[in-house]
């Protein structure tokens, strides 16, 4: 494999690497006919992440040797980002960078062809491997959103940079709403909580319900955000419903991105209550003792993270139950108009117009997430093969 | 108890938030003391101890265009909320580009100040964040702990030198010594002056000013030219120049004999 990117699609491939870091520690780099492959995957298999380089992106791009199979390696990720790590250097004095797979020699090697004729050579071992795959179909999701990165960047501003995960959902009036996620195990120590609200107009495509909501990594999803923003493409999400990956992607003629992060879902303690009919209309008003008893959730649930590593269809069991969705009364706290002026702040009971921080109620059960049948299209899967099995 | 207060224009916000960072850098829990004219922000960390403490007075008119509340009881007319001071500051820090910013008391599961910013937005929707900052509604048996400090009169009262300048010399002393000494006398002269067993630097400032002395005995007694001398810690003085974001039109530096 042999392939050599000039001028500031040196930079590119950089960031490309950067966001790949924010999720796995090691990069699975695979030359195709559509191109060159980088892919990773995180050590609890909760995010996949994969950047497609088209042969146009590189000035000149040779998938393998005729006659020979194309070589697939494996590289920690730290070693290949370590020739990437100055994003300024690299777009100040890089003018090429060539990257070879050698069969024979057993390392990667990368060139970085600078100015005033240095030349920095970097030999990678890497390790063989089968070829890391995700079975996604952005297609099945029925729920979609498309915005420019700088809208989704401006939304995200103001949550903190250590903040672990958040939720994003449709809130009244077609708005989209972010809101930090607390675990309700560390409630000791009470923390803000700060919630994000946009217009639809700001969209390039809303295809989701109101009250639909997800709740995923914010950290790994900056890192899709961050390229995308520099890169100045509009980023996609589709989404199912909780504890369905959601698929976060990116595209222009010569690249494309997939970050494929897992999300939360609850086992729903009662699922009686699901079922009552109030609470599949959406309500003009939430009523006060609405509010669910908050310690019946149970967040540690990992396996509701994982991306389905399952290759059976007929698995659907283990991702639980009915996941929730935002409870009918979901709405931003000052919506144009709202009634948020006239609240009265002395009764001790829940505040009219606000949602119920943490616990999530479906609208949606039987509808998309009925255990009973397989789902229609191909489920995400990742499978990485183990060595000596097809 | 309810409070609901409203703040449009960019300049009054802007001192608002860096009131509030000020706060942050001082310490990690402050105390907020609404009232109907008048904001407080309160630290009282226990003076023996060497901590700072610290009282902050803002004239809600000064920054609100509508402010209203309703104390505990119509006698004690007050609300006492204690909280992390970087919530408050974080939060404003998002309303940079505010059209319009509410603080209101909430209770969503727990009490909540909810400061909620609509956003200048380029586009036709509206944007707005919200931050719910979780507070401790502080009962009314811990009041009295929390009023206004009084300032005794001073041996020696001067005018301090332009902050920064002060800022910078300390830092560079930190590095040397763990004590600052500082002497000012009623001439307009203050040193700061740091002494260890190898060196011994001294800053030397004149012409300050000093405001006038509450009892007029006290100044007549005294010498013009002696020296009144603290040690304090340098790190703490530092904590508190360091925080020092809003412009001072003066800064008094009183020394105090216990």
């Amino acid at each position: 494999m042999k392939c050599l990117v000039t001028g500031s699609n040196v930079k590119v491939l950089g960031k490309a690497v950067h966001s790949l870091s924010r999720i796995g520690d090691e990069l699975y780099l695979e030359p195709l006919e559509d191109g060159l492959s980088l892919r990773t995957v995180n050590s609890s298999r909760s995010a996949y992440a994969c950047f497609l380089f088209a042969p146009l992106f590189f000035q000149q791009y040779q998938a393998a040797i005729p006659g020979q199979d194309p070589l697939r390696c494996k590289i920690l990720m730290k070693s290949f980002l370590s020739v990437f790590r100055s994003l300024a250097m690299l777009e100040k004095t890089v003018e090429k960078c060539c990257i070879s797979l050698n069969g024979r020699s057993s390392r990667l090697v990368v060139q970085l062809y600078c100015k005033y004729g240095v030349r920095k050579t970097h030999n990678l071992s890497f390790q063989d491997c089968e070829s890391l795959q995700a079975v996604f179909d952005p297609a099945v999701c029925p729920h979609v959103l498309c915005a420019p990165a700088r809208v989704l960047g401006e939304a995200v501003l103001p949550f903190p940079p250590a903040l672990a995960e958040v939720t994003l959902g449709i809130g009244r009036g077609h708005r989209i709403i972010l809101r930090s996620y607390q675990e309700e195990a560390d409630s000791t120590v009470k923390a803000m909580v700060t919630e994000m609200s946009i217009g639809g107009e700001d969209f390039q495509q809303l295809q989701a319900q109101e009250g639909v909501a997800i709740t995923f990594c914010l950290k790994e999803f900056r890192g899709l955000l961050s390229f995308a923003e520099s890169a100045n493409l509009s980023l996609s999400i589709y989404f199912d419903g909780p504890g369905r990956p959601a698929i976060f992607a990116i595209k222009d003629s010569l690249l494309d991105g997939h970050f494929v992060l897992a999300t939360l879902s609850e086992p729903d303690p009662h699922p009686q209550d699901l079922r009552a009919p109030e609470l599949q209309q959406p309500a003009p008003q939430l009523q006060a003792h609405s509010t669910p008893h908050l310690d019946d959730f149970a967040l540690d649930d990992i396996d509701s993270y994982m991306i389905a590593m399952e290759t059976t269809v007929g698995s659907e069991g283990s991702r639980t139950l009915p996941s929730t969705s935002l409870s009918p009364g979901f709405q931003p706290h000052c919506s144009p108009g709202s009634h948020s002026e006239e609240e009265d702040d002395t009764e001790p009971s829940t505040v009219p117009g606000t949602p119920p921080p943490k616990k999530f109620r479906s609208l949606f059960f039987g509808s998309i997430l009925a255990p009973a049948h397989s789902p229609q299209g191909p489920s995400p899967v990742l499978a990485e093969d183990s060595e000596g099995e097809g | 108890m309810k409070f609901r207060a409203k703040l449009v224009d960019a300049a009054c916000l802007n001192n608002f938030t860096r009131v509030s960072n000020m706060i942050a850098k001082l310490a990690k829990t402050c105390t907020l003391r609404i009232s109907p004219d008048k904001l407080n922000f309160i630290l009282s960390d226990k003076v023996a101890n060497g901590g700072v403490s610290m009282w902050c007075e803002l004239e809600q008119e000064n920054f609100f265009s509508e402010f209203q509340m309703e104390g505990v009881s119509a006698e004690n007319n007050a609300i006492y909320l204690e909280l992390t001071s970087e919530n408050l500051s974080r939060a404003l820090k998002t309303a940079q580009n505010a059209r319009v910013l509410k603080i209101k008391l909430t209770n969503k599961h727990f009490p909540c100040l909810t400061v909620s910013i609509e956003l200048l937005s380029v586009s036709s929707s509206s944007r707005v964040v919200t931050h719910d900052i979780p507070v401790k509604v502080i009962p009314r048996k811990l009041w009295k702990d929390l009023q206004e400090p009084t300032v005794p009169d001073a041996d020696v009262s001067i005018y301090l030198p332009v902050l920064k300048t002060m800022k910078s010399i300390v830092e560079k002393m930190k590095n040397i010594s763990n004590h600052l000494i500082i002497e000012a006398n009623l001439n307009g002269e203050l040193n700061l002056k740091i002494e260890t067993e190898l060196v011994c630097v001294t800053t030397h400032f004149k012409d300050l000013g000093n405001p006038p002395l509450a009892s007029e005995n006290a100044s007549q007694d005294r010498n013009s030219e002696q020296m009144a001398e603290v040690h304090i810690d340098i790190r703490k003085l530092l904590q508190f120049l360091a925080g020092q974001q809003v412009n001072p039109t003066k800064a008094t530096c009183s020394k105090f004999a216990f």
